[in-house]
């Protein structure tokens, strides 16, 4: 395992174990997240995944950098099985005006609309890191052929359960924001629960599928 | 009836605890106070508990009004306040009678102040602390005229009362201390050596976000895309204009663009008191002197924190307590102080 250290001001070390979004070095910034906090490491105030990184925070008054690196670099880390990752269904319509974007997708990849859904509906995704804004989940896993950059700017008040798609990632939006990805449907799923005992019961290395709803199953579902 | 009405509020103030910690793995970030400095100095003005909070007063000011007899406190840049017209200190414990008015105006220096209330106020806390989260308005948003707030009642205490200097460490000052990193090397040698040699200055387009500043253009070596990775307060981050922005209490929790370096802690609430136009001079250091440095200030704070007490009470209580510590004499014929 290649893993580099990088000071973060007084309080934080940055652990980088690549430069490329891959499922295998994710799997190693898992595993390193499950170590450090197993190790109740003295000093650490909070640990933040991403793509390629573990940010660890930590309370410049109860530790030193040096001391951190020391104890990070002795630690025995297993490589994560994702033994305990969970999977998801995400009911999704991706119908009118849930799915503003979905035509103009379809028609920058030379496809159909239903080519579109089909392809998005049928692929595993994986939650890679939460970031932006409270529950936006970076989701990994949107197939090659309907990937698109993000739009050239971005459109106001994206709603709440906003299916979005911007290159290989995808989000479930979890409240009212400016976004310049392309919205593909809707879900009533709440990826985010603001005052639920888990406000975030999708953890980091779960995996998540979508499953598509007719509008009129929607309505229903919401209405339930 | 609430015990404070909200006559007037200038842009961006809010209710402010020390912050929701814990949770930016899950995208929230810490919000709490511009200047923990102060805050921290306004808790122990009022004797509080750690689950105090406060108002957080920008440049644009406040003017509240009682509807009861209460104990407040405000300390934080250098703000004019006053009472139904008559002048305060600017840092003190004030009491605030039932139907008098408090104004909160911008002085001589400092952008944010902090209004406390003995015993604190009352909100809903959300993920354990009572902080507005403004980007989703969970917890509140900015406070405006008609906006009403309760106090956890406790009967005023005279004795909390004092003015105080203001404490030199918590003046902005020109020089911001930064630890280069995390993505510096994704910058030339001249734009670092620009980073250090120049001076940047402040510009309107700051917020609880962050602070734009402009001077040389600080632009990446390319607008190759990393993956988005964690952000910590303090963050110099270079989006494509090559302006940097000092990220403070309410950044994003993660981003794409390139951060050359991070402010370190101490300097985060001092440079955040900053005016648009003021000028700043980014002074490198290592981590370990940062570390040390931030324990000084630490050190320094607690230490004008223990010195409080001499400030309290009345003139005549004042002068009661000089007269009686001049009175004491050992042993050996010398006066204690």
């Amino acid at each position: 395992m290649t893993m580099t250290f990088q000071a973060v001001g007084d309080s934080g070390v940055m652990l980088r174990f690549g430069d490329y979004i891959d499922d295998a070095v994710h799997a190693q910034v898992l595993a390193m997240d499950n170590a450090i906090t197993a190790a109740g490491l003295p000093g650490v105030r909070e640990l933040v995944p991403s793509f390629t990184a573990l940010l660890v925070i930590y309370n410049p008054y109860e530790t030193q950098y040096q001391a951190l690196v020391q104890a990070i670099s002795g630690l025995s880390v297993g490589v994560s099985t994702q033994s305990d990752a969970k999977e998801w269904i995400i009911p999704t319509c991706y119908e009118g005006e849930f799915a503003p974007d979905l035509q103009d997708v379809a028609d920058q990849c030379g496809l159909g609309t239903d080519a579109v859904i089909n392809a998005h509906a049928n692929s595993v995704f994986h939650l890679y890191m939460y970031g932006f804004a409270p529950g936006y989940g970076y989701l990994g896993g949107t197939p090659t052929e309907i990937q698109l950059p993000r739009k050239q700017a971005p459109v106001r008040d994206i709603p709440k359960g906003a299916v979005m798609i911007a290159g290989p990632q995808c989000i479930v939006t979890t409240m009212v924001m400016p976004s310049g990805w392309w919205v593909i449907g809707r879900t009533a799923f709440d990826v985010f629960q603001p005052f639920a005992d888990n406000p975030f019961p999708i953890a980091v290395g779960d995996s998540i599928r979508f499953k598509r709803l007719s509008m009129d199953d929607f309505t229903r579902e919401v209405q339930a | 009836m609430s015990a404070i009405d909200i006559k007037f509020a200038g842009p961006l103030c809010s209710l402010q605890d020390s912050g929701r910690m814990g949770f930016l793995r899950y995208g929230v970030t810490e919000s709490g106070p511009m200047d923990r400095q102060a805050f921290t100095i306004l808790a122990e003005m009022l004797e509080s508990e750690t689950d105090f909070n406060a108002i957080e007063v920008s440049l644009g000011g406040l003017v509240i009004r009682a509807n009861q007899t209460l104990t407040l406190g405000f300390c934080g840049g250098d703000f004019n306040l006053s009472i139904d017209g008559d002048a305060l200190a600017s840092w003190g414990v004030f009491t605030l009678h039932a139907g008098k008015s408090l104004t909160i105006r911008a002085g001589d220096s400092g952008s944010w102040g902090y209004l406390g209330c003995l015993g604190g106020f009352d909100a809903r806390p959300w993920l354990g602390s009572t902080s507005s989260h403004l980007a989703s308005g969970l917890c509140g948003g900015y406070l405006q005229a008609g906006d009403q707030l309760d106090v956890a009642q406790v009967l005023p205490r005279e004795d909390l009362i004092c003015a105080l200097p203001i404490p030199s460490f918590s003046r902005f000052s020109r020089e911001v201390r930064i630890v280069l990193g995390p993505q510096d090397g994704l910058f030339s040698d001249a734009v670092k050596q620009a980073l250090f040699q120049d001076i940047f200055t402040v510009t309107r387009e700051s917020d609880r976000m962050g602070m734009r500043m402009s001077g040389p253009s600080l632009a990446p070596n390319d607008a190759l895309s990393i993956p988005s990775e964690a952000i910590i307060r303090g963050a110099v981050q270079v989006p494509g204009h090559g302006d940097p922005i000092i990220l403070l209490a309410d950044h994003q929790t993660t981003g794409g663009y390139p951060k050359i370096a991070t402010v370190i802690t101490c300097d985060q609430d001092t440079v955040g008191q900053a005016r648009a136009g003021d000028q700043v001079q980014f002074v490198q250091v290592s981590v370990d002197d940062a570390i040390q440095a931030t324990r000084d200030r630490a050190a320094q704070v607690k230490h004008w924190i223990s010195e409080i007490p001499t400030h309290r009470g009345s003139l005549a209580e004042k002068l009661n307590r000089v007269n009686l510590i001049s009175g004491v004499v050992g042993p050996d014929g010398i006066s204690r102080h």
